[in-house]
């Protein structure tokens, strides 16, 4: 296998040093595991996990037009987002397929659209392809900056000590800009494992110092470099999308259940028209949650049967140490099929093993 | 894990410790650290037979389904059904306690085409 021109983020180094297994992903080298990802989805849920997400696409915006022209190419609000917040959002196509989902942070000055790293390309030519005659300046900062994620119950114990301002008091999906061991950085209080936690931005050159005094400081208790593999264990168990499983260009945020960012009343964004005759209609295809009651694990692709109708297909499955050692899928279902409480099969090579729907999301912290 | 000097190897890594006119087969260290923490197995059926090199099951990491292949031909007299609630057996300990399955012999000469451990320990530090 060629690894051609793969891009390395700033803690390339560091993610050697630490013994990872590095692959390729969305044309960086990322860590998918350290130890095992079982071990680094454990240490998430029970103390924290240190990831390096700086492979995501991360553009910024300025200029007094930004929030009503992004207004007009995502579906959730962004002029009504408060300084310092952080908001969800999907940009869709025509048709209300999705391009991306992303994460808006509204900063001092200027505003951070994080988005992900398979979709950089595709996001940069859609944002320039659509920009106003003036009033919105764009720079793409992919690669230029790194994000660090540190995620777990521990997480404000564990940053604390490294910022000025009180992190315990940050409100959910809002944001501080202040400096993490004298480095300046913007720090959000998102995530994407369904536990407590922040994501740090910081300039590419203080990226590996911040990295390794994190975990030198407190490795003792409990804080684990985390790969990809964990976060994907942790997102599904989480019942938060994945693009390319739960969000395509030909799923819709409606189908995918995320019609709660979904602002109809904002009168004209791409998708718009065709997203509200969906809703009308009620007649669309579904993510839907499924716990196996086997041991096999569903994975992407597997066809789900409801007595004797092919009713779908998978999206995303995994062994899910947080539900009680379960195999957990998320799979695109015919509506009928996709009532919680619905026995379905899914056919693991050519044999059907039982399954059962459930409500989104399969775990929620208890904090 | 240095490769145990008393088994044989094929190029799939799998170990087959022959007894006899029975055998022991598994996965190698080399194995079960390459898939990472293994979460599910299909192994061949009691009663069923299984091909030198041809298709025996299938092991499942967290990420991935790998396919399992036998290393040598045989009846397959007996599997480790602990696995099923224990699959993170294999990954413990490849050679012992996460032994796969057991098979009566077809053809002892086929171990004429599997590795010893020399020969195993070069293909599986690459």
């Amino acid at each position: 296998m060629s690894v051609g021109t793969l891009r390395r983020t700033a803690l390339y180094d560091e993610h050697v040093r630490l013994g990872a297994r590095l692959v390729p992903f969305a044309g960086f080298e990322m860590p998918v595991q350290y130890s095992s990802i079982l071990q680094e989805h454990d240490a998430v849920r029970r103390d924290a996990g240190l990831f390096d997400l700086s492979h995501m696409g991360q553009f910024v915006l300025t200029g007094e037009g930004v929030a009503a022209w992004a207004d007009t190419l995502a579906i959730n609000d962004v002029a009504t987002m408060k300084p310092l917040q952080a908001r969800y959002n999907i940009f869709c196509n025509e048709h209300g397929g999705a391009h991306d989902d992303t994460i808006f942070y509204r900063l001092d000055g200027r505003w951070l659209l994080v988005v992900n790293a398979s979709n950089a390309a595709k996001m940069w030519d859609h944002l320039n392809a659509h920009m106003p005659f003036s009033g919105v300046g764009l720079a793409n900062h992919h690669g230029e900056r790194a994000l660090i994620a540190i995620q777990g119950p521990k997480s404000v114990a564990m940053l604390a000590p490294h910022v000025r301002a009180d992190v315990s008091a940050m409100k959910y999906y809002f944001c501080i800009e202040d400096e993490v061991d004298g480095v300046a950085a913007v720090i959000a209080r998102t995530g994407y494992t369904g536990e407590d936690g922040f994501e740090i931005f910081v300039e590419n050159e203080h990226a590996p110092k911040l990295w390794n005094d994190l975990l030198t400081r407190h490795a003792g208790e409990g804080l684990v470099p985390c790969g990809l593999g964990a976060r994907d264990v942790l997102r599904l168990e989480a019942g938060m999308p994945l693009y390319g499983h739960e969000l395509t260009e030909a799923i819709t945020p409606v189908q995918a259940g995320q019609a709660w960012a979904l602002k109809l009343r904002k009168p004209q964004f791409i998708g718009r028209d065709a997203l509200a005759a969906q809703v009308e209609r009620d007649d669309f295809s579904r993510i839907a949650g499924l716990v196996m009651e086997g041991r096999a694990p569903a994975r992407e692709g597997y066809t789900v049967w409801h007595g004797h109708r092919n009713v779908g297909e998978v999206r995303s499955g995994s062994f899910a140490p947080s539900i009680g050692n379960k195999n957990i899928a998320t799979a695109l279902l015919q509506p009928a099929a996709a009532t919680v409480g619905t026995a379905l099969e899914v056919e693991i090579r050519g044999t059907r093993h039982p399954a059962r729907v459930v409500a989104l999301p399969f775990y929620k912290r208890s904090t | 894990m240095a490769q145990p000097e008393h088994l044989l190897y094929s190029k799939e890594h799998e170990w087959v410790k022959v007894d006899g006119d029975t055998a022991t087969i598994g996965v190698t260290d080399y194995a079960q650290n390459s898939l990472g923490d293994i979460v599910y197995v299909e192994l061949p059926k009691v009663g069923g037979k299984v091909e030198q090199f041809g298709n025996a099951g299938v092991i499942e990491s967290v990420k991935a389904v790998s396919d399992l292949y036998s290393p040598i031909s045989g009846e397959v007299l007996e599997v480790n059904n602990a696995l099923d609630a224990d699959p993170a057996a294999i990954n413990r300990a490849p050679y012992d306690e996460g032994w796969l399955f057991k098979v009566r012999l077809a053809d002892a000469g086929e171990t004429a085409n599997l590795l010893g451990a020399a020969d195993y320990e070069k293909l599986a530090t690459l």
